[in-house]
């Protein structure tokens, strides 16, 4: 549990909807921000727009709340002007994956020193639900109402090719995984990203017979499939359901980065 | 002891910039404005700042505010369609009261239009392009050495009074080349800190907050909501949106005289010229090569907040013409604050107006 004075109590309560997962997510971030012992003076924590990117005004630290899509370009300023700053970005699918997804394959490639969360719940979920570039094929939103046609980004792929020197992706459900998943990215020089697959039972589950939280936790859990064991069935020549994602660390590595603390 | 060099608009730009102590660029190729991001690129590493080529104009805006909240003097440079990109970001410059300096030296529009070709079509866009009310300061240079003393200036502006500040020059002052004198060090006036005791968006009288960059240990939440004088954000109540963008308009505007900057030729004339960038500089050849007292001109280094007490600094004035290369903006600020008639002189396609076609203008309509 997190300690209270990274939090604004003023602010509560949040806006998020009964069931979210965002707030375990911030949770775990800030359960990560206080295994590094980092300072409250020396963490940025930035944002674009959407459900994800109410996050930093919770958190009572110096934080920059921007305009869709753009988080990474805001943060990429504060961290290559202050090198000796901890940025931290909080994002979701939409403002990462569609608006913002050239600022995203960037900073990936330059590799900023910077640690960035995404709440991916396959949805708008600030607008009602709509369909984005993650809602995966055949799911129901307000704008894919006979099903979703398009086929969806792989996030965590994504920022592997693109360059980033951390990748990791876990779900709300694996708190323990992600906490520590978020440490290491904060612990690897460079652009580290973590996707967080989260449930959105008020926009996402209630058009999708995902009605109840408990039924998009199920549903999450049991599509997350390990990578060590989805190589394993690829190995051993195995079928690989077609319905699953997989959790874990995609990378670690040490390409040159950007905006490290001199 | 300063130095004496020669050089174009668009270097004399960035020296400004550096000698003002800018030391964050964020930007993207654009003609005809590219030589001020070169220069940065050059000079910016060896001052021991930071010049980064961002993925595109709304990236480079965005890197820039990331850059001023931390407290570090910033800027970015463009032209029309770069420009038009940062209009989104800009509004949340204003709306967070980030000190930021943006240079568009100007190129004829609309779309890609003359990428070498000079134009003023940028001054509305400049003063209303982004969405919602809101309220800036643009400066106009006519010649290198200006382009140095207003990009100074411009950065001391945007830190004293929190707004996106603008250097609106063209493809003309960019590109031509001139004696410009450069002093060992210019004034410098930062913003105010942000006192013991007072909430991250309240102000006084001036309307102006105290400025907590980043790492001062205010936990300031910036957000481009509606919102209080916390920064909280309070996006429903009435009272709070408009508190809060009448202050930000206020804040500038109602500080136009102590902005103001412009030059009065021949007061009592009863023909004035109003200009503002390059097109003042053909009125000074026809006012050098056919010396008249009748004829006055006023030229603005500051356009908006635009001083419209100025109009009244020629008491007999019968007639106002306004030479600018666009179809007629600026004309409507004078148009609306003046009683005599107003001859809108637009001129488009890249070229300033000759000394014969202002003549033919003054002929007509004295």
């Amino acid at each position: 549990m997190i300690a209270p004075d990274w939090l604004r109590e003023d602010r509560l309560p949040h806006i998020y909807c009964t069931g979210c997962g965002n707030g375990t997510v911030i949770n775990c971030t800030l359960a990560a921000v206080e295994e590094m012992g980092w300072k409250r003076d020396e963490t940025v924590f930035v944002s674009g727009i959407g459900c994800s990117s109410r996050a930093p005004g919770y958190i009572l630290t110096d934080s920059l709340h921007t305009t869709h899509g753009r988080a990474l370009a805001f943060a990429t300023g504060v961290k290559m002007a202050r090198p000796e700053f901890n940025v931290v970005v909080f994002t979701g699918d939409g403002d990462l994956a569609a608006i913002g997804g050239n600022h995203f394959i960037h900073a990936c490639r330059r590799n900023v020193d910077m640690t960035v969360v995404c709440m991916n719940n396959h949805i708008y979920g600030m607008t009602g639900g709509q369909g984005s570039p993650t809602t995966p094929p055949g799911a129901i939103s307000t704008t894919t109402p006979y099903g979703m046609s398009e086929p969806a980004f792989d996030l965590a792929e994504l920022a592997v090719a693109a360059g980033a020197n951390y990748v990791a992706r876990w779900t709300s459900y694996h708190v323990k995984e992600l906490t520590k998943a978020i440490t290491a990215g904060m612990r690897t020089p460079g652009f580290a990203f973590i996707e967080a697959r989260t449930q959105c039972p008020t926009n996402y589950g209630r058009h999708n017979k995902l009605r109840t939280v408990p039924a998009m936790i199920e549903h999450i859990r049991s599509h997350a499939m390990l990578i060590e064991k989805r190589d394993r069935l690829v190995r051993e020549g195995r079928p690989v359901p077609e319905d699953i994602f997989t959790i874990g660390e995609l990378v670690r590595r040490n390409r040159p980065a950007m905006g490290v603390r001199r | 002891m300063s130095r004496v060099e020669f050089m174009q608009g668009n270097a004399a730009c960035a020296e400004g910039a550096l000698a003002a102590g800018c030391r964050f660029f964020g930007g993207y190729p654009i003609t005809p404005s590219t030589e001020i991001a070169e220069a940065m690129a050059r000079r910016l590493p060896k001052a021991g700042g930071v010049f980064i080529s961002m993925e595109d104009e709304l990236a480079s805006i965005a890197a820039v505010i990331g850059a001023a909240w931390t407290g570090v003097r910033a800027m970015t440079a463009t032209s029309g369609p770069g420009f038009s990109l940062m209009m989104e970001n800009i509004g949340y410059a204003a709306m967070t009261e980030t000190p930021c300096v943006i240079v568009n030296v100007q190129r004829g529009g609309p779309s890609t239009g003359q990428p070498t070709r000079a134009a003023q079509g940028d001054m509305l866009q400049c003063r209303f392009g982004s969405h919602g009310d809101y309220s800036i300061i643009a400066l106009t240079p006519n010649s290198v050495q200006e382009t140095f003393d207003l990009t100074a200036k411009a950065f001391d502006l945007a830190d004293r009074f929190r707004v996106p500040t603008f250097l609106m020059t063209d493809e003309i002052v960019g590109h031509m080349r001139e004696r410009v004198t450069i002093p060992d060090a210019v004034d410098i006036t930062r913003s105010s800190p942000l006192a013991e005791g007072s909430l991250p968006f309240e102000a006084g009288d001036d309307g102006i907050p105290g400025f907590a960059p980043f790492g001062s240990g205010r936990a300031v939440h910036v957000t481009g909501l509606t919102h209080d004088e916390r920064g909280y954000p309070d996006t429903t109540d009435p009272a709070a949106h408009d508190r809060l963008v009448r202050r930000l308009v206020a804040k500038v505007e109602s500080a136009r005289r102590a902005i103001a900057d412009y030059e009065v030729t021949n007061p009592d004339a009863g023909t004035v010229f109003v200009t503002y960038g390059p097109p003042s500089r053909t009125v000074e050849q026809v006012m050098r090569d056919y010396p008249d007292d009748a004829v006055g001109h006023l030229r603005l280094r500051v356009v908006w907040p635009f001083p419209e007490f100025a109009l009244h600094e020629f008491p007999n004035a019968e007639t106002y013409i306004v030479p600018e290369l666009n179809m007629g903006q600026v004309v409507r600020e004078v148009e609306r604050h003046v009683d005599q008639p107003v001859v809108p002189l637009g001129k488009i396609g890249g070229e300033l107006h000759t000394p014969a076609e202002l003549v033919r203008a003054l002929e007509a309509h004295r």
